[in-house]
Formats: structure tokens, C-alpha cells, sequence
């Protein structure tokens, strides 16, 4: 069951028609009724969450929860078995080919591996958006392109290639080409897995400052529970394919459901058990069973 | 029974919707022609695909025109018909080993490669943020190295030959020394443009389109694992060898006639 605890004009909210309404104008994401099957596994089950125009929305969960293939979904690359997914008031779910490539232009993705492309260097990684979707003259590219990567800190290295990056720094140039073309939306996924502490706390810096210059939206996918709530200015919980909680980070540490609490104060043993199903430990220990 | 009958159903369906991906990828990437900004990326695979294969063609090639010359003279010779090396030569490599040898060659060299880049793209979500940046990968990616192998090869097929046919005099006329006059002439008198030269050309496109299609197919459908990319690099080096050697056959049955 979900438990909004936010204000009025954020959340799943009840009576969402599916259909662009009024509404839509306030929130760049609408999520409705989504439902997902993966072979015998539910993905998602009836999933419905409005993600609101500007600032950052965080979705959470434990692993293997559907927050990565919710990005997917939202930009198209995944097809749900029901629902719809609103993007500025457009169902993605219902785009052709062509308009879902249209579509995918305003938004800018951060996907946890970095994905740069590797056959060209730094500067040609951010210049690519551009090259290919605009008629900007090779100066006006380089000025923006040196922006960019000055924004990300890293306008020196613009002539390495990206297997000279280490982690963080790639992760930063990824950033840097997916704000190349000032998107409406920005998607992070799991962008602070595997970082060390100062690349962390780069990228934090950058979330929250290119959210801010830009006046974009962000949508951000973790379970690392410290980082986003620093960001984050509004979170959803995931647990087995819906919503189990939502909120301003600080409100969900004290949310009425325990495996919200559980999940974000980060307590080993709760409503998901320490112990994996088993029988009783003294049984077991005088069992003869070998 | 039952179970060996549920088997052979399940290969055949997951070959047959193998297939059907296989189909449409080709066709939603090729059914739009190129645009004019697309031919710097189709002149990028054929320097890909056919330049950097000029090496193993050119040293394959002369090798295999050598041999055979050298077998042909030492037949021939018992009959003293050396002079008919040339034909022999010609006819064997335009009809036949320039094409299939070329092909095989190609699915080594440039097939493989094609499937580990694209896999390898496809194992680092290259082709993902790519369709994220509202970048077609079909387009993209797929297209431009479909073009590049179906130009190449043909190419890379007259090169073949020219190369072994050089082979060929090498051995025939400047080692055993053959009389270039009656290898020449009885290759020209021989020899016709369609029959021969232009009928071994459409096995070179044939194998050329089939190749690639292969290639570029278990690139973008691999598995994005490192078993993954290794199995499908793999799967296109045999699939394009049995397959061309299988066309061949059908090809030469369809194009020469009635043997019987």
C-alpha cells in the first residue's frame, strides 16, 4: 500500500486518469497503472507515480527492484505489458519509432556504465548529440562542447579517449554529453555505484548544480541511501513492483510502514528477513539430517 | 519421443523467430537508403571491412594462384598441354575459389570483427545510450556496415583474382616456364564476360549481402556478456563458411545448367 507523506502536488496521488489532463502541465512524468512481467516475475504491479516538473525525484529501492528498468520504460526502450507512461504529456508507450527517437532528444541519460562510446576521444563523446541532431556551425560545437566539459571539470582532458578515464572521471564525461543538448529531463542510473569518496562527492556536486544552472528536471535511480537523500527532493520507495512509500526524504525516515523505515535507516533484519526461509536453528541443530 | 518431438519444435521456433529478428533488423536498416550525410560513415566500413582485409586477400590470393598453377602444369604437362594453364587458372578462380575463397577470408577477417565491435558496443551499452540520444543504432551503426560489406566484397573478390592470376604467371610462365602467348591467348579465347567473370560477380555479391547480414545480425543480437560476444563471434565464422560453401553449390547448379 502506498503512504504519501509529501506535499499535495507530488506523489502517485489517487485519481490519475491516464489520459493527458489538467494536470500534466505540473508534473514532466505521470506513470500510470503500470504492469510488467518478466518470464514468471512481476516487475512491475500496478505501478503509478507522477515525477513533478524541476528539481530532483529519487526512486529507491533494494536491488533487483525494477528502478533500472523504470528508466527504460520511461524512455521507451522497454514496452510494458499495460499502462501508460506520460512524458510532457505524451504516452511513450503508444510512440512510433520514429516519434519515440523525437521524443528521447530533450531527454539526457547517465547509464551506470558510463557508456562512452570508445572509438572517439572526450571532446568528440560530447560533441556527438550535436553533430547528429543539429546544423551548428564546428565553431559554435567546440565553444559548447569546452562549456560542457569545463561544467563537468574536465575541459582538460578533452583529448583523451575514454579508456585513459578512470571510473569517475568517465561517469563525468557521460554527464557532460548528457547535458550537451540542455534536455528537459536528465536520468541518472545509479550514478554513484562504485565511486570513491571524492568522486561521490563530484558527482553530488554536479547533480545538484546542473539541476539548478540548467532548470532541468532529474530523475534519479539508487539504494545508496545517503547520497540521494542529500540530493533528492522527493523519493519513492520500490518494493515488489509498486510504490510502498513516498515522501521528502527526512519524512520517510519516520514513515509508518517499517520496510519503508527499514529500507531507508538501512537496518539489517525487518519485514525483509535477515535469514533466508529456513527452518526453526534448534531443529535444525538436532536434526540427524545430514 | 515426445520429448525429442518438443525438442525439435523449440530449436525450430527459436531459429525461426532467430530469423524473423534477423529479417527485420536487415530490413529497417536498409529499407531507408542511405542520406548523403550517412556516406562518410559507409566510406568509414569500407575502409574497415574492405581496406584493412586488402593483406590477407593479396597474400591468400597469390598463394592460391600459385598452387594451382603449379598443379595444373605439372597435369598438364603429362598431356603437353601446358599452355592450357592459363585457361584452367582463369576458369577456377572467376568460376569459383575467387568468390568462395574470398568469402571465406572475409567472414574470418571482416565477418568477426563486425560481430565483436557490435557485440562489444551492444556488452557496454553503447547501441543503449545511443537509441537514448534519439540516435537510431539501425542507422547508425547497423546500415553503414551492412553497405560497407556488400561494396567490399565484390571488390575484394576482383582483387582476389587479379592477385592469383599473378600467382598463377608467376609460377606458370616465370618459373616452369609455360609460353605466355599460349596462356594468355587461351584465356582470352576462353574466357566470357558474362558466363564467366559476371556470374562468379553475383556469387561475390551474394556472399558479400549474406556475409555481413550474418555478421552485423549476431553482433546486435548477442548476448551482452563476454560468453556472449565470444559465442556470436564464433556462430558468425561458421554460419558464413557452411553458408557460402551451401550457396555456392545451389548458385552454380542455378547459374550453369543442367549437368546432368
Amino acid at each position: 500500500m502506498t503512504e504519501s507523506l509529501g506535499p499535495d502536488t507530488v506523489g502517485s496521488g489517487a485519481g490519475s486518469t491516464g489520459s493527458v489532463n489538467a494536470q500534466t502541465a505540473d508534473y514532466l512524468i505521470e506513470i500510470d497503472d503500470l504492469c510488467l512481467m518478466r518470464g514468471e516475475k512481476v516487475v512491475f504491479d500496478h505501478l503509478s507515480l507522477k515525477v513533478p516538473r524541476g528539481g530532483i525525484t529519487a526512486v529507491m529501492g533494494p536491488s533487483g527492484t525494477g528502478k533500472t528498468t523504470l528508466l527504460r520504460v520511461i524512455g521507451g526502450q522497454v514496452r510494458p505489458d499495460s499502462g501508460a507512461v506520460y512524458l510532457n504529456g505524451k504516452d511513450v508507450c503508444r510512440m512510433s519509432r520514429s516519434e519515440l527517437f523525437e521524443a528521447r532528444r530533450d531527454i539526457g541519460m547517465l547509464f551506470q556504465s558510463s557508456a562512452l562510446f570508445t572509438d572517439i576521444n572526450v571532446f568528440e563523446n560530447v560533441a556527438f548529440p550535436m553533430r547528429v541532431h543539429t546544423d551548428l556551425p564546428e565553431d559554435t560545437i567546440r565553444d559548447l562542447v569546452i562549456m560542457k566539459l569545463n561544467a563537468v571539470g574536465l575541459r582538460g582532458a578533452r583529448d583523451l579517449m575514454p579508456s585513459q578515464l578512470s571510473g569517475g572521471r568517465a561517469r563525468r564525461v557521460a554527464l557532460a554529453r548528457a547535458i550537451a543538448l540542455d534536455p528537459d529531463l536528465i536520468m541518472y542510473d545509479e550514478p554513484f555505484t562504485g565511486q570513491d569518496p571524492i568522486s561521490m562527492g563530484v558527482i553530488l556536486t554536479l547533480i545538484r548544480q546542473l539541476n539548478e544552472a540548467l532548470g532541468t528536471s532529474s530523475l534519479l535511480v539508487s539504494h545508496d541511501i545517503h547520497e540521494t537523500v542529500n540530493i533528492a527532493d522527493y523519493v519513492f520507495v520500490l518494493a515488489d513492483g509498486k510504490v510502498i512509500g513516498e515522501g521528502p526524504p527526512k519524512a520517510l525516515r519516520d514513515h509508518p510502514s517499517r520496510r519503508v523505515t527499514q529500507f531507508m535507516r538501512g537496518d539489517p533484519d525487518g519485514p525483509v528477513p535477515f535469514h533466508y526461509p529456513a527452518d526453526d536453528l534448534k531443529y535444525d541443530l538436532l536434526s540427524e539430517d545430514v | 519421443m515426445e520429448h525429442v518431438l518438443r525438442r525439435i519444435g523449440a530449436e525450430t521456433l527459436r531459429w525461426l523467430q532467430g530469423l524473423g529478428r534477423a529479417t527485420m533488423m536487415w530490413a529497417m536498416a536498409v529499407a531507408r537508403l542511405p542520406r548523403w550525410s550517412d556516406v562518410s560513415l559507409i566510406v568509414r566500413q569500407v575502409y574497415n571491412i574492405g581496406v584493412l582485409s586488402v593483406v590477407i586477400i593479396v597474400l591468400s590470393g597469390f598463394a592460391i594462384g600459385a598452387v594451382i598453377a603449379l598443379q595444373f602444369y605439372t597435369q598438364l604437362a603429362r598431356f603437353g598441354a601446358e599452355d592450357a594453364v592459363g585457361v584452367g587458372l582463369a576458369l577456377v578462380l572467376l568460376r569459383e575459389l575467387g568468390p568462395v575463397v574470398t568469402a571465406l577470408l572475409f567472414a574470418g577477417r571482416a565477418g568477426s570483427a563486425i560481430t565483436a565491435e557490435i557485440g562489444l558496443m551492444k556488452t557496454t551499452e553503447q547501441l543503449s545510450i545511443m537509441e537514448m540520444m534519439g540516435v537510431d543504432p539501425l542507422r547508425r551503426i547497423v546500415a553503414p556496415r551492412l553497405w560497407g560489406g556488400f561494396i567490399s566484397m565484390p571488390l575484394l573478390t576482383v582483387l582476389f583474382n587479379t592477385v592469383a592470376i599473378y600467382g598463377g604467371v608467376v609460377v606458370g610462365i616465370h618459373w616452369l616456364g609455360a609460353d605466355p602467348g599460349g596462356f594468355w591467348s587461351g584465356m582470352q579465347n576462353t574466357v566470357e564476360l558474362w558466363q564467366d567473370l559476371g556470374k562468379g560477380m553475383v556469387k561475390a555479391v551474394v556472399f558479400g549481402l549474406v556475409v555481413t547480414w550474418i555478421a552485423v545480425f549476431q553482433g546486435y543480437d548477442c548476448e551482452p556478456t563476454a560468453e556472449g560476444m565470444g559465442l556470436a563471434t564464433t556462430r558468425t565464422v561458421v554460419m558464413s563458411s557452411v553458408l557460402v560453401l551451401a550457396m555456392d553449390f545451389f548458385l552454380t547448379l542455378l547459374m550453369y545448367g543442367d549437368f546432368r
